[in-house]
């Protein structure tokens, strides 16, 4: 039961291909909410459970696309050890970084967070020995799992789904564990929870190592789906978006945090056609959701609806 | 050598003026509303690419800078109008992302009537440098300090010695005891918003003919006026300037000596030890948390 919204979840991804072949929406932009989902969900686990917000996430997910595309592209590793390493780095940074920037709170983490993410950028732009500079690295090589080679729009769907639904999984069984009940004492009041003997910094550090490596995972899918990476993909614009999806998605929900993923990638692609008006859009439309639905889009679309039903039951009574 | 420091010296205390006026404004606005404002590089950029289109338009500079300084101070008020006010009381994650959508959605408007082009101010008197022992002074320089000193004191006396200036600090202090004693909180939460934004305009103007401007020239400008104010210990008006100016010396100290390309990364990873090492910034108050 518990269990039961990924069931959906998971046969709407399944069925979307089928329904609607080779249709640009479901495998192109398909594929692109795929890794949101995965970036936004790792966030979730931070934001949403833990009550930290990061606006250097994007930091993250350059890290695992770097290992991956510096790896395979320059050195020839093979692709799964660029991934790990990929990870350990990701995993590593975030630990050591994990007690020093957790202990800040509200402008102070957000600040923190951003001039990380910032740092990060600065490096990929300018170690350009290593990550080939604003220009960015070439010839990464599509992944190959186990002789099944994953080259069409179509396997790549299939692969990050696969991806995107391993990680709402994971995140689920997450938060109903052990250390997810610890977050959430930590989000409702730092001091009870140390109080009731939770180790608050301990419990930080780890959901911010888990988020970290979700992030990275994204990213090295993303180096060997595009073949490309430069830094442009991991600004602050990128870690301001991830922020976004989850708040879009009201905080503290898996299915939430996917949503707004969806939701955000899918609004990118349409607001192509408006060209120059792009910007000025999604502006508007981010300030409008924050004002008239603070718990998110999903949490302000449920409570209308279920406002709604109560109106319509009592119409009904009468 | 000497000569060298000298110059990384005046160079980082221009640009570091600019970071302070801006960092100024984060400050005023953190008080009255507990909002950190991240469209306030966005004012920085108006008042430049205002000031500019004005005066491409045949007016006088002193009149371009002045109207775009007004322009300016009326988008800081309906920003405050129709963003802010509708969501006070809002969470900080929340007030975030309403700054941010306000600043990209500034940034399109600037796109689509400007371009993505770089534009440039004239300086306002000449291009001829001054010599000063072996190091060179623009005279726009000179115009970024004089401005700004004058901006800080008059904003300080305001602060310090009017009734309205008290006012504003009240409601940082405690907005409700602020509103018992007959202080019309909304209203100063207007008069920060307009200040904050024309002290942005007004830094945009003056650095104009020194660094050029384009649509996105105000994002790093208003990171660094945030980096500013946090150095300083948020919501210290005058800790903001001197976290600015210091801001703006370290990075022009790095950029000169380490890489020019690493200088953002200097300045970020100065304000991450001032977080980690003295979290209330170096020249805030300590204040005990309330569980």
């Amino acid at each position: 039961m518990r269990l039961a919204g990924f069931y959906v979840f998971a046969v709407a991804v399944v069925l979307l291909p089928v329904l609607f072949p080779d249709n640009y929406f479901v495998t192109v932009v398909g594929i692109a909410a795929g890794l949101h989902v995965i970036l936004a969900v790792g966030l979730n686990l931070l934001m949403g459970y833990a009550g930290q917000i990061s606006l250097g996430h994007g930091a993250f997910f350059g890290m695992g696309a770097y290992a991956s595309a510096i790896l395979t592209a320059r050195y020839a590793w093979p692709a799964p050890l660029a991934m790990f390493v990929g990870l350990a780095v990701a995993g590593l940074v975030a630990w050591l970084l994990a007690r020093p920037i957790l202990r800040l709170r509200g402008h102070y983490l957000a600040m923190a967070t951003l001039g990380f993410g910032i740092i990060v950028h600065v490096v990929m732009v300018q170690a350009t020995r290593w990550t080939g500079g604003p220009d960015g690295l070439t010839g990464i090589p599509a992944l190959d799992l186990l002789g099944w080679p994953v080259d069409s729009d179509l396997r790549w769907y299939a692969v990050v789904a696969a991806a995107a639904l391993l990680a709402i999984w994971l995140s689920l069984n997450l938060i109903d564990s052990r250390i997810g009940r610890a977050l959430r004492a930590v989000h409702g009041s730092e001091f009870a929870a140390q109080m009731l003997g939770i180790d608050t910094g301990r419990a930080k550090t780890q959901v911010f190592v888990v988020s970290a490596l979700f992030a990275a995972f994204a990213g090295s899918l993303f180096a060997h789906q595009q073949g490309f990476v430069s830094p442009d993909s991991f600004s602050l614009m990128v870690s301001v978006e991830l922020v976004t999806m989850v708040v879009l998605g009201g905080m503290a929900s898996t299915f939430g945090a996917a949503c707004g993923a969806i939701a955000l990638t899918l609004l990118h692609a349409g607001l192509v056609v408006f060209e120059d008006y792009e910007m000025l859009i999604h502006g508007a439309l981010l300030m409008a959701v924050m004002i008239f639905m603070p718990q998110g889009l999903f949490g302000g679309l449920s409570q209308g609806a279920r406002r709604l039903w109560r109106a319509l039951r009592r119409g009904g009574d009468n | 050598m000497l000569d060298q420091l000298f110059q990384f010296l005046v160079t980082g205390i221009t640009i570091g003026s600019t970071y302070a006026l801006v960092g100024l404004g984060f400050a005023l606005i953190y008080n009255a509303s507990d909002v950190v404002n991240f469209a306030q590089g966005e004012f920085v950029m108006l008042g430049a690419m205002t000031a500019i289109a004005l005066l491409a338009a045949g007016l006088p500079l002193p009149l371009a800078a002045i109207g775009a300084t007004l322009i300016a101070v009326l988008v800081g008020l309906l920003l405050e109008r129709f963003a802010i006010e509708p969501a006070l009381g809002a969470s900080v994650v929340a007030t975030i992302i309403i700054t941010i959508g306000a600043a990209i959605f500034l940034r399109g408007i600037a796109m689509l009537l400007w371009g993505k082009d770089f534009h440039s101010l004239p300086a306002f008197s000449g291009d001829t440098p001054i010599r000063l022992g072996g190091a060179t002074l623009l005279p726009q320089s000179l115009w970024v300090l004089g401005v700004t000193v004058a901006l800080v004191a008059l904003v300080r006396f305001f602060l310090d010695r009017t009734l309205l200036g008290k006012a504003l600090l009240a409601c940082s202090f405690n907005r409700a005891a602020a509103q018992l004693v007959g202080i019309d909180v909304r209203a100063m939460l207007r008069l920060a918003y307009g200040l904050s934004a024309g002290l942005g305009a007004l830094a945009g103007i003056l650095v104009a003919p020194i660094t050029f401007s384009s649509y996105e020239a105000g994002v790093m400008l208003g990171l660094k006026g945030f980096s500013a104010a946090i150095v300083g210990g948020i919501g210290n008006p005058m800790g903001a300037v001197a976290g600015g100016l210091s801001l703006g010396v370290l990075e022009s100290l790095g950029a000169g000596l380490i890489s020019s390309g690493y200088k953002d990364a200097i300045a970020f990873l100065f304000v991450l030890m001032v977080l980690f090492f003295e979290p209330t910034g170096l020249f805030g108050h300590k204040t005990a948390e309330r569980v």
